[in-house]
C-alpha cells in the first residue's frame, strides 16, 4: 500500500512538476468538460494515449457547508444538506436527521421511519439511474439515457406528490416526518415497481451482452479488494471488489431490520462489476419497497422533540448507506441550538481518491468510462 | 475530550454574546463601586442554570477488553477513554498517533477509515482535536481516537496507515491549518492555493471576509 499513499505526479506546484520525457505529454481535462459530470479537473500525465499518472483538482464547488452549519440552527441547516449529493436529496436528508436524533436521544415513530425507508429506496434507484444513463452515454450508449431518465421521472413524480420538491426534496424533518404520506403513495410505489422490473431488464438487453459495452467495461479501473479498504472506497465501488459491506445490514438504520435483501457483490472490481452491483442493487431496492408498502404501521409521524432544539453537549457519528457509499455525519453540540460543528463525510470525495490507482497504465477513452463508474457527485466531493 | 463542551459553555463559545450578557448585570447595580465585587460573582451563577444539568451523564468512561488492550500497550499515550452516546471515544497522545494507527489497524483489524477531521477549541491551550473515525470489517465496529494538538504542532499523519488520510488529512490542513508530519503532498486541496486562513477555524469570521472582499474587489462598503 504504501506506494499508494502519494499521488503526487503532476503536483500541486509547478516546483513538483518534474521534467517530461520525449513521448510524455500533460492533458488537462475539465472543468467544463461534459463527461466529467459537473466540475472535475483531471490533470494526466500521458504517454502517447497510454495514461501514466493523474491528479484530480478539485473544490471548484466548494461553499463551505461545514462553515454554514456553524451558524444556522439544526433545523435551519437540514435544507442545505440536500444540494451536496443533489441527485440522492432524499438520502442525505435521512443522514442528517437520523444523526440529530441520535444526538438528542430521540427515535422516529414506526411509520416514519418506513416511509423514510420507502422514498430512500427510491432514492437509491434513482440516483442509480441516473448513474447508468450518463455512463452509458460517456462510454458511447445513447438509448439507456433516454430509458432512465423516463423511470426516473416516475420516481421524481411520486417525490413531488409527497413533499412538492424534485430534486432538493428535504423531505424528513429532525424526529419524523412534515407531511403525512398522500392517499395513493402505496399506490404510486406499488404500480412503479411493478412497471420498473421489465424495464431493468430493459437496461440490460442492451448492455450487460453488448460486445462494446463488454470491450469498454471489462477489465477497466481494476480495484482489489485490499485497494479498495485502504482507499477508504464505500458503497457499490467496494462491494464490487467482492467485500460484502452495507451499512443498512451491518448497522441498520432507518427500517431497514425488517426487511429481506441481498447484497450484490462483484469479484473483480472492474467497471463491469460496477456495472452490475448497482444493476442488482436497483432490484433489490425495488424489492425493499415492495415490501415496505405492504405494512405502512399507523400512528404518529413526528417524535416529540422541541420546536428550539438544544441537544445535550456531546457528539455522535452516525453514516447510512447512501447510493454512492458510506455518508456519515459527525456533529458536535455544545448545549446550544447551532451546532458546534457539523463534518459531512462525503462518499464521492473518498471515492474520488481511488481514481489515481485505478485509471494508471488506462487509455485517455477510460478516463471517461472510469468517472463514469466511481459515480461522484461534485456538489458532494467539494461541499 | 466529551467534557469539551461543557468547559466551553460557562466560558462562551460564540464569543460576542455570553461575556456581553453577563457584563451587563454587573453595570447594572451602579454607584457602590466597592461592592461591585459581589454581584460580579454573583451573575456566573443565574448564568450557569439555564443550560439544563443533564440529568444522565453522557459521558462516561469506558473501560472494554479494547481499552484494556490499548492501556496495556500504550500505557500513559492513552490520555482518556470514554463513550457517549453508546460510541467509543479514545483520546491518544497526539505524538504517537501513527504508531497507535498502526496497531489499531493491524492487530485491532480496525481497517477502514471512515473519516477524518478536526475540531477547534479556540479556548483551549491544545486548541485542536484531529479525530479518525475507524470501523473495522471484521468486527462490525466503530472507534473514534482523537489527538489533541496546539496550533502549529506537528501532527504524524496516518496516510501511511491507511492511504484514505492522504486527501482527508489534506481537507484538515486547508480548513484547519493543521500540520500532518510525514504526509506526501500537503497542500490544500478545496481551497485555491493562495487562499489566505483556514476557514473552519472558529476565529475565522464569515462576515469579515465579506466585507473586506466586497472592499477589495468592488470598492464599496458590503452592508453585512
Amino acid at each position: 500500500m504504501t506506494g499508494m499513499a502519494g499521488n503526487t505526479i503532476t503536483g500541486t506546484g509547478e516546483k513538483q512538476q518534474t521534467l517530461l520525457g520525449a513521448d510524455e505529454l500533460i492533458l488537462n481535462m475539465g472543468p467544463q468538460h461534459p463527461s466529467t459530470h459537473g466540475v472535475l479537473r483531471v490533470k494526466l500525465k500521458l504517454d502517447g494515449e497510454r495514461v501514466i499518472a493523474s491528479e484530480c483538482m478539485i473544490g471548484y464547488l466548494h461553499r463551505g457547508v461545514e462553515k454554514i452549519a456553524e451558524h444556522r440552527s439544526y433545523q435551519q441547516f437540514a435544507p442545505y444538506v440536500d444540494r451536496m449529493d443533489y441527485v440522492a436529496a432524499v438520502s442525505n436528508g435521512l443522514g442528517y436527521c437520523e444523526a440529530i436524533e441520535k444526538l438528542l436521544m430521540v427515535e422516529a415513530p414506526p411509520r416514519a421511519r418506513v416511509i423514510r425507508t420507502i422514498l430512500t429506496e427510491l432514492q437509491r434507484i434513482a440516483s442509480h439511474l441516473l448513474w447508468l444513463g450518463t455512463h452509458a452515454l460517456d462510454i458511447g450508449a445513447l438509448t439507456p439515457l433516454f430509458y432512465c431518465f423516463r423511470e426516473r421521472e416516475e420516481i421524481l413524480k411520486i417525490f413531488e406528490k409527497y413533499c412538492g420538491a424534485r430534486l432538493t426534496t428535504h423531505a424528513f424533518r429532525i424526529g419524523g416526518l412534515q407531511y403525512e404520506a398522500y392517499d395513493t403513495l402505496e399506490k404510486d410505489v406499488e404500480r412503479f415497481c411493478q412497471a420498473f422490473e421489465p424495464r431493468i431488464k430493459d437496461y440490460e438487453d442492451l448492455l450487460t451482452q453488448n460486445r462494446i459495452w463488454l470491450g469498454r467495461t471489462k477489465g477497466v479501473g481494476i480495484l482489489k479488494a485490499a485497494d479498495a479498504i485502504a482507499l477508504g472506497a464505500t458503497g457499490p465501488v467496494l462491494r464490487a471488489s467482492g467485500v460484502k459491506w452495507d451499512i443498512r445490514k451491518a448497522m441498520p438504520y432507518a427500517a431497514y431490520d425488517q426487511y429481506k435483501f441481498e447484497i450484490p457483490v462483484g469479484t473483480t472490481g472492474d467497471t463491469y462489476d460496477r456495472y452490475m452491483v448497482r444493476m442488482e442493487e436497483m432490484r433489490q431496492s425495488r424489492l425493499i419497497c415492495l415490501q415496505a408498502i405492504e405494512n405502512i404501521p399507523t400512528g404518529p409521524i413526528m417524535a416529540r422533540v422541541g420546536k428550539v432544539l438544544k441537544p445535550p453537549p456531546g457528539e455522535v457519528y452516525h453514516s447510512i448507506e447512501a447510493p454512492k457509499g458510506e455518508l456519515g455525519y459527525y456533529v458536535i453540540s455544545d448545549g446550544t441550538v447551532q451546532p458546534y460543528r457539523v463534518r459531512i463525510r462525503p462518499p464521492s470525495f473518498v471515492n474520488l481518491q481511488s481514481f489515481d490507482h485505478m485509471v494508471k497504465g488506462h487509455l485517455v477513452a477510460d478516463v471517461v468510462a472510469i468517472i463514469g463508474t466511481l459515480d461522484i457527485v461534485l456538489g458532494e466531493v467539494d461541499r | 475530550m466529551a467534557d469539551e463542551p461543557k468547559e466551553q459553555q460557562p466560558s462562551g463559545v460564540p464569543a460576542g454574546d455570553k461575556p456581553a450578557a453577563s457584563s451587563a448585570p454587573t453595570s447594572t447595580p451602579p454607584a457602590k463601586a466597592p461592592a461591585a465585587a459581589p454581584p460580579a460573582a454573583a451573575p456566573p451563577k443565574p448564568a450557569a442554570p439555564p443550560p439544563p444539568k443533564p440529568p444522565v451523564q453522557l459521558q462516561t468512561p469506558l473501560n472494554n477488553e479494547l481499552v484494556g488492550r490499548v492501556r496495556a500497550k500504550f500505557a500513559t499515550a492513552l490520555l482518556e477513554a470514554i463513550e457517549d452516546r453508546k460510541q467509543a471515544i479514545l483520546t491518544v497522545e497526539c505524538g504517537r498517533l501513527a504508531e497507535v494507527a498502526q496497531y489499531l489497524r493491524d492487530e485491532e483489524r480496525f481497517d477502514l477509515l471512515s473519516d477524518l477531521t478536526a475540531l477547534d477549541w479556540p479556548k483551549r491551550e491544545k486548541r485542536f482535536d484531529v479525530v479518525l473515525n475507524l470501523y473495522s470489517l471484521a468486527k462490525n465496529e466503530r472507534l473514534r481516537v482523537k489527538a489533541r494538538a496546539g496550533d502549529g504542532d506537528e501532527v504524524p499523519s496516518v496516510a501511511g496507515v491507511w492511504p484514505t488520510a492522504n486527501w482527508l488529512e489534506r481537507e484538515a490542513f486547508d480548513m484547519f491549518g493543521i500540520l500532518f508530519a510525514g504526509h506526501p503532498n500537503l497542500a490544500r486541496i478545496l481551497l485555491p492555493d493562495d487562499w489566505q486562513g483556514y476557514p473552519l477555524r472558529k476565529d475565522y469570521d464569515i462576515i469579515e471576509q465579506d466585507t473586506s472582499w466586497v472592499k477589495e474587489n468592488l470598492g464599496l462598503e458590503s452592508g453585512q
